[in-house]
């Protein structure tokens, strides 16, 4: 080949993954627009903090080379009389006390109720007035607070997600018993997600092979079962298992007509209801996969085996279910990352020792507009499902995923 | 591509073209509120009569109280509701966060003739509504009288439903401990007072239903999951209207105020206060409790209303005489916190 042929076949291959290039760009673009980017926003804002910097930024020069342990100085004091009375002429003064609310609980009062003195008759010496409004501000506590908030930046979030929180020397100690919550509820996510899985596994894989194997006219109608639950919204189909779990519900009453039961048994907002639902609803995730595979698979496989000597169980243990490992991967991690998310099932048929990280990041994000704890609960949540499936990347290898 | 459906594109283009052509004839703006018979009553009494009137065209949405909704349209800049309806909590935390325009007062006509507390820089009341508690009459003959009752488990044997908060449930929590309404929030303000609390929703823990909706507690009560439920009295007093043999305690409730705000950068400002002005009006307040048995915030609204929705009207003289008013002070500076241990307690 010369010279010349080579660079036109180079160009050629240039211009071609250009196209490739051209024809993905605009399902990049809007990926990144509308996925990629609104998440690292939200997730940034568990790092974000920006309030007390931006409300109290001569008060945050002031404090520069502060021991830690005493109380400030006067001029410190006159720093904050000047950024709180700005602050309460600017209306950010709650916005600032919510902030140190959350570490210091109760101080969001006090913030405003000092912001509106000094701005209307404090005076100096502040270093003795401002306390005289509030003994607050005579506590090291309030100071280190503040004093820590010195960069934009801060792992409070992060700490708070894990039960964890810096004392007032800057250590990361474990959050007082009555206040830690997280573990344990992502602990339970896991859990339910895990046990969800193999139960829907349990039950999908026989009923995957009963349709794959049965005559083409009723594996058509026993899948049509399936995927009519499949397109149900999941709304109705928890509303659906209300109706049938409640305590006055069909299946207590027809527990109670076969004398099985003598009492109403509390189905409903229990472990079990949400397991029992969330195991329907995931149960086409887990089964299609495994479906769609064993549909591939030939069948004079078994025969060679059984043909070879191979007995039913030996045939299928080391023949058949091989075979079907890349759609139970598929199904069962479908279903584990899908279960992780859960948030309406346990709301509307669990308890209250049944909700699930969502949950909560729902409850910051609606309720408690704290939405640098609802970016941190989202973040680990998304790590840890991001580090799963990299275990399993590596474990299994991604190129034996089939979903079909 | 036949002639037919060619025919029927072009036609239906043509209808989507003149649909988005705005109707420049009428004005119009977007006011939401909880939806359920509360929305249903503020339809009748201050939407329908508010077109008639102005001829400005009310367009609802509704919503379960997520100010974050409110919060995410102000920080975007795209501010598609003009006026809401937001609870005490609400109105407290879109205050602080600046996500809610701060009120001229000049332009209502003043807050002297609201009721302590029902007005605040950002918020003005709509109702007094009240936190109660009631039962299934079919199940108890002789029911329950006293907000103790609630807690007796002995006495009054059968589940319970309570809203999934700790908000407004310690208060009753200590009332039905045996503490007076008016010392409610100095012991709720030490530590030991919040251990109090928790000792007494302890004992009853077992025996008790979540709810989240305002709807829930009247479909727990009448599905019979539960024979007791707190709930919003007004949600009470409609499903009693509607057939419902339930009956409701005012022992021990505790008064709150709804409140009209207004989203920090609505492109509707002027249909906003023209909206408060005349949801506002005495006379217009006075009709809201002829569909809903909820009080009005102004001292001057008299409400014409039928014997019945008078009996279940918390601020009629026999409902309100062990009735406490709810602090959203201690609320806006604890509630966090607060809300943290009620859950951790909720998840063991």
């Amino acid at each position: 080949m010369d010279r010349h042929l080579l660079a036109l076949h180079r160009k050629s291959g240039r211009r071609r993954r250009l196209y490739a290039v051209a024809l993905t760009a605009p399902l990049v673009i809007f990926i990144m627009l509308t996925f990629v980017a609104p998440i690292a926003m939200m997730l940034a804002r568990s790092i974000q903090n920006p309030e007390i910097m931006t409300i109290l930024p001569t008060t945050l020069t002031a404090l520069e080379g502060w021991d830690g342990q005493s109380i400030p100085g006067e001029a410190v004091f006159s720093a904050l009389a000047m950024d709180l009375s700005a602050a309460h002429k600017a209306r950010t003064s709650a916005e600032l006390g919510t902030r140190i609310n959350r570490e210091l609980p109760g101080a969001r009062s006090k913030v405003i109720a000092t912001a509106r003195a000094l701005a209307t008759k404090a005076q100096p010496p502040y270093s003795q007035t401002i306390p005289a409004i509030d003994a607050f501000w005579a506590s090291p506590e309030t100071w280190a607070v503040i004093a820590r908030s010195a960069s934009s930046y801060t792992d409070y979030y992060l700490l708070a997600a894990l039960d964890l929180k810096r004392d007032g020397h800057g250590k990361v100690v474990a959050a007082p018993a009555n206040q830690a919550i997280f573990l344990d509820v992502f602990v339970r996510t896991f859990w339910i997600s895990a046990l969800v899985t193999v139960v829907t596994l349990l039950l999908g894989y026989p009923l995957a092979y009963l349709i794959a194997s049965a005559p083409p006219r009723v594996g058509n109608i026993l899948l049509i079962l399936v995927l009519l639950s499949f397109w149900t919204s999941i709304l109705v189909r928890t509303t659906a298992w209300v109706v049938l779990l409640q305590t006055n519900g069909v299946i207590n009453d027809i527990l109670l007509f076969l004398g099985l039961t003598h009492e109403r048994l509390q189905l409903i907002f229990s472990r079990f209801g949400t397991i029992l639902a969330m195991t329907q609803i995931q149960l086409p995730f887990t089964l299609l996969p495994i479906y769609s595979v064993m549909r591939s698979l030939s069948p004079n496989l078994m025969r060679a085996a059984s043909s070879l000597g191979a007995g039913p169980i030996t045939a299928f243990r080391r023949v058949y279910l091989p075979q079907t490992l890349p759609g139970v991967a598929a199904g069962c991690l479908l279903t584990f990352i899908l279960c992780l998310g859960y948030y309406i099932t346990p709301a509307l048929v669990g308890g209250p020792t049944d909700q699930m990280v969502s949950s909560y990041i729902a409850l910051y994000i609606n309720r408690e507009l704290n939405w640098g704890m609802a970016a941190a609960l989202g973040g680990y949540l998304l790590a840890a499902t991001l580090t799963l499936y990299a275990v399993y990347a590596r474990l299994v290898g991604l190129g034996s995923l089939k979903l079909g | 591509m036949t002639t037919t459906t060619r025919w029927a594109a072009l036609v239906a283009g043509a209808g989507l073209l003149i649909a988005a052509v705005p109707a420049h004839a009428q004005q119009q703006m977007t006011i939401t509120g909880w939806g359920g018979a509360y929305q249903a009553s503020q339809r009748e009494a201050y939407f329908k009569p508010f077109t008639e009137k102005t001829g400005i065209k009310v367009v609802e949405e509704e919503y379960n109280g997520e100010v974050s909704k409110v919060r995410a349209m102000v920080q975007s800049g795209s501010v598609s509701w003009d006026v809401l309806d937001v609870d005490s909590q609400g109105a407290i935390e879109g205050c602080d966060q600046g996500v809610f325009e701060v009120l001229d007062w000049d332009r209502l006509g003043g807050r002297d003739a609201f009721l302590d507390g029902s007005t605040t820089d950002c918020a003005v009341g709509s109702v007094t509504y009240s936190t109660l508690f009631a039962y299934n009459a079919d199940i108890f003959k002789e029911g329950p009288t006293r907000i103790a009752d609630l807690f007796d488990v002995e006495k009054f044997p059968g589940k319970r439903a309570f809203q999934k908060t700790p908000y407004v449930l310690f208060e009753l929590a200590l009332m039905a401990d045996g503490v007076p309404a008016a010392e409610v929030y100095d012991i709720l303000n030490t530590p030991e007072g919040i251990d109090r609390a928790f000792a007494k929703l302890d004992s009853i823990k077992d025996h008790v239903v979540w709810w989240e909706t305002g709807e829930q507690p009247v479909q727990l009560l009448a599905n019979g999951e539960v024979v007791m439920t707190t709930a919003w009295n007004g949600r009470i007093f409609n499903a009693i209207k509607d057939g419902k043999n339930f009956k409701t305690v005012f022992d021990g409730q505790v008064l709150d105020y709804n409140f009209w705000v207004v989203p920090k950068g609505t492109k509707n400002l002027d249909l906003s206060y023209e909206f408060l002005k005349f949801a506002i009006t005495p006379e217009v307040m006075a009709t809201q409790s002829r569909f809903i048995a909820y009080g009005p915030t102004r001292t001057d609204a008299k409400p014409d209303i039928d014997e019945f929705t008078f009996s279940q009207l918390p601020t009629a003289p026999q409902n309100n005489t062990n009735s406490l008013v709810q602090n959203y002070q201690f609320w806006g500076d604890h509630g966090e916190e607060l809300r943290q241990r009620f859950n951790n307690w909720l998840n063991q």
